[in-house]
């Protein structure tokens, strides 16, 4: 019986990275003392898959792993354990039962949203300027024909257009939100939409002036519409249900 | 929210952030008003090795248990991040509460092996403390030292308040009272490590004093004051199944080098090998009750999710449990989600039943530890496996499936001859020879047989302590020497061997055996730059060489020249249990190649029986 997790990770656990997090809910899941299957073989390992790894820095509140159970207990009761494993930084939201038949987190991850906080420096101007231009750029960027950034490669530099994979851009109060193409199809890092921001007004892009926090990944409904990757199953009320 | 010692800008930028933050799973946490002693716990290596390591859990367990205490932990910032902390002044901090570790109470640093030395140097530097002890006052913290490193701790005596000889569950309790009361009564920092030297097992250096002959040698160790014992008996758990034992272990976010649950099933060892510091200073040989470990197992598992279980002891095929554990274990404890991890077992039908079970047999290979290449050099070290065990213990692996073994071999032993080192690729080529007279179709394939050999460092409170060790110029030429004779077996394409770095054990050899002349050395040292010494991409000999020369202090008066009998040693004024005597007469028997029993088979009176338990009273209750 296949199950989807939701979790939010902050606070100092950004510095925590994507395989260290898997470690860390394969080691929580034992703890909780739930059901969790194995594969087969000589060496048998969970069967848990992570939708969309996040890059160390970042901050969510809308991150998935879709894992195989033996055995289920409610949704509620799946939330209560985990979160009795987690510690500062971690939370698990929600829990949900996938059809049979479901296709994994990984292969369905569509979008994912963001908020950036523009890191201001106390007393310095040019920040204020800086971080005023950015917001008002972000609001038209769309507008253009081509967003261009430099894209690196293991081997070379080349010049990308990006504009295919940013569905939303506008400044949010003070904090700039985004709508990014995520996932195995085409996936757009944020940090490339700010340094094309920059490029646009002219600021040298500054990773660490950028604080980037993913709101929520989505997929395509049937309809084609973005949604949460939470509407792929239902909440699971009886806790012995059987998949 | 704990507020971070770091910068995010920081943290991004070093390898490993993770390696900085704390907040892994069973972490204590305290309100650090609440407390009245702070304790902040180091290993001086990088967070990986430290977090590996079974004592500082040991610890951090037992004190934090004390309502009125707080124990907390820091390890060596990587080099990105010591640069980065020496650029901008930032003073290192525990991982807990992220607080200067010169804010805490004590700094407990364990020293594991002697090449961490420079390490504590750029701990107590990075963290604002006095590298010397003497220019320490009431605000920084009583620097403690403790583990194997502090049965000869005069190459740092220096740095340290305090060392703590012995086992750590004993007497740090009666530390801190008598801390406590002597802060209340406002006492002065003399007077406390004064006070602290009066507790059985602690060893105040700066109230002792040195005088050496004009040849180098002491001449004489004696406290300076009145009422400081002559000598420090160490400290040693007696009552073993009582002593705490740390439940639920800190699991780590990053890898670390033993990510796994780790159950200690016997302290000492009964063997007596004569090169080995750990066989003689936990004697006597104290072993855990079944049934606890039993609960343990289950206990540790829950706790952390770990999927690998171990077992740490110095022998544990003398754990006279070791079937009814090793079988618990298989079949309660290890399923899909938990592996035993086997320790290094005797090859025998048990030992093999239990790695068929556990283990790919395609992958795994079996171990043995012969350490000298012929009979006559093994009797000397008193090495008890004779090559007919060995070669029965093969034979039976190899009929059921294994081609592939381990050797482990030191080089440049006591009375070790040509002969001796040719032994090491003849004794790999008979082992390669029986297993072809097993007929073809019953065998697994080619044999693949792999030697290493370790340069021989000898260590106090060994029976080899007097013995010289070879100077690495010969050492190399006979391990080049042992390689040439590889190439001349018969089967030397199913063999490899290799052999461990010479420059760093010499050195080891130094501290191992030094005074306290050495911690300008260390510290010249350490101001050219030299750290992270125990790892080959950092270590630098040349700066050594320097440091040394510029103390007019030559290296081989530490390692190549043989010590007399009667030589006032620096480590003399430490009393193990194991007595002088005895070690004196085990390097007399090395002499004449006499092999002494073991503990089990007849007691050779060795002195430990005196702490009144273990192996010494065993069946004899
Ligand atoms: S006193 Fe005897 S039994 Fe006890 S440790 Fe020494 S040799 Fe072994």
């Amino acid at each position: 019986m296949k199950v989807r997790v939701k979790y939010v990770k902050s606070g100092h656990f950004k510095f925590i990275g994507h395989l260290d997090v898997m470690r860390f809910f394969q080691k929580a899941v034992k703890r909780a003392g739930l059901d969790i299957a194995y594969s087969k073989g000589f060496s048998p390992h969970q069967l848990m898959s992570f939708a969309a790894p996040l890059a160390l820095g970042v901050t969510s509140e809308g991150e998935y792993f879709d894992a195989e159970f033996n055995s289920l207990v409610s949704s509620d009761e799946f939330v209560r354990r985990f979160n009795e494993q987690m510690v500062e930084g971690m939370t698990v939201k929600d829990v949900i039962l996938l059809p049979d038949d479901a296709k994994n987190s990984m292969s369905i991850v569509a979008a994912s949203d963001y908020h950036i906080t523009i890191l201001d420096k106390e007393e310095d101007t040019a920040c204020a300027d800086r971080k005023a231009k950015l917001l008002e750029v972000s609001g038209h960027l769309l507008e253009k024909e081509t967003i261009e950034v430099l894209r690196k490669t293991k081997k070379n530099e080349k010049v990308e257009d990006i504009k295919n994979g940013i569905f939303k851009l506008y400044p949010d109060g003070d904090q700039l939100y985004m709508l990014l193409a995520t996932g195995s199809a085409y996936n757009l890092k944020p940090e490339l939409v700010v340094e094309a921001l920059c490029r646009e007004t002219g600021y040298e892009y500054q990773k660490f002036d950028y604080r980037i926090h993913r709101i929520e990944t989505y997929m395509r409904s049937a309809e084609g519409e973005l949604v949460s990757l939470l509407e792929s199953g239902t909440r699971i009320s009886n806790g012995n249900a059987q998949g | 929210m704990t507020t971070l010692a770091l910068s995010d800008e920081i943290l991004m930028e070093i390898e490993k952030p993770a390696r900085y933050i704390g907040n892994e799973v069973n972490m204590v946490r305290k309100d650090p008003a609440e407390v009245e002693i702070r304790f902040c716990m180091c290993f001086p290596d990088v967070y990986e090795i430290g977090m590996s390591h079974l004592g500082i859990q040991i610890l951090y367990d037992m004190i934090n248990k004390r309502e009125d205490a707080y124990c907390e932990r820091v390890y060596s910032p990587w080099p990105d991040l010591d640069r980065i902390m020496r650029e901008r002044n930032i003073l290192l901090f525990s991982l807990e509460t992220q607080t200067p570790v010169r804010e805490f109470d004590f700094l407990g640093i364990t020293l594991q092996y002697e090449m961490c030395y420079t390490n504590i140097l750029q701990v107590l530097e990075l963290s604002g403390i006095p590298i010397w002890a003497k220019d320490r006052t009431l605000e920084d913290p009583i620097v403690f030292g403790g583990g194997p490193c502090s049965y000869n701790p005069e190459p740092i005596a220096d740095f340290f308040d305090v060392f703590y000889i012995g086992e750590g569950e004993t007497r740090y309790h009666d530390v801190f009272e008598l801390y406590k009361s002597a802060r209340a009564q406002g006492a002065s920092r003399e007077e406390i490590l004064y006070r602290i030297s009066q507790i059985p097992g602690m060893y105040v250096p700066s109230l002792y004093e040195v005088s050496y002959h004009e040849d180098g040698t002491l001449a004489s160790f004696e406290p300076g004051q009145e009422g400081v014992p002559k000598t420090v008996v160490k400290e040693i758990v007696m009552d073993f199944d009582k002593v705490p034992y740390p439940e639920k272990p800190l699991v780590p976010y990053i890898r670390v080098t033993q990510d796994r649950v780790t159950l200690e099933i016997m302290r000492g060892c009964i063997r007596g090998c004569r090169f080995c510091q750990a066989g003689m200073i936990y004697r006597p040989t104290r072993q855990k009750d079944v049934e606890l470990l039993k609960r343990y197992a289950r206990s540790m598992v829950k706790a952390t999710g770990h999927e690998e279980i171990s077992l740490s002891s110095l022998s544990s095929s003398d754990y006279e449990c070791l079937k009814e554990f090793i079988y618990f274990l298989i079949d309660e404890i290890s399923n899909d989600d938990v592996n035993i991890s086997l320790p290094s077992l005797r090859i025998d039908a048990f030992s093999l039943d239990v790695m068929k079970r556990v283990q790919d047999i395609k992958k795994s290979s079996l171990t043995f530890a012969p350490e000298a290449g012929t009979q006559r050099l093994r009797d000397v070290i008193n090495k008890g496996l004779t090559e007919e065990v060995i070669l029965n213990g093969a034979m039976q692996a190899f009929r059921g499936g294994w081609n592939k073994v381990k050797f482990y071999f030191m080089l440049g032993l006591p009375m070790e001859t040509e002969e001796d080192a040719e032994g090491i690729p003849k004794l790999c080529e008979t082992v390669a020879e029986a297993y072809y007279t097993i007929p073809k179709e019953e065998r697994n394939g080619k044999v693949s047989i792999t030697a290493s050999a370790s340069f021989f460092v000898p260590k106090p409170f060994t029976p080899f302590q007097w013995a010289p060790m070879l100077d690495p110029e010969t050492y190399r030429d006979r391990a080049r020497h042992v390689k040439d004779t590889f190439r001349k077996q018969l089967n030397f394409k199913s063999m490899k061997f290799t052999y461990h770095e010479t420059d760093v054990s010499a050195l080891e050899g130094v501290f191992a055996r030094g005074d306290r002349r050495l911690s300008r050395v260390i510290y010249d040292a350490y101001a050219s730059g030299c750290i992270f010494d125990a790892w080959t991409e950092f270590f630098d000999y040349e700066k050594w060489l320097s440091a040394f020369e510029k103390n007019g202090l030559s290296m081989s008066f530490y390692t190549t020249r043989e010590r007399e009998v009667d030589e006032l040693l620096p480590w003399d004024f430490i009393d193990i249990g194991v007595t002088k005597r005895f070690l004196a007469a085990e390097w007399e028997r090395a002499k004449q190649g006499i092999v002494t029993p073991n503990c089990r088979e007849q007691c050779s009176g060795c002195g430990a029986a005196r702490f009144g338990g273990g192996v010494c009273f065993e069946g004899k209750s």
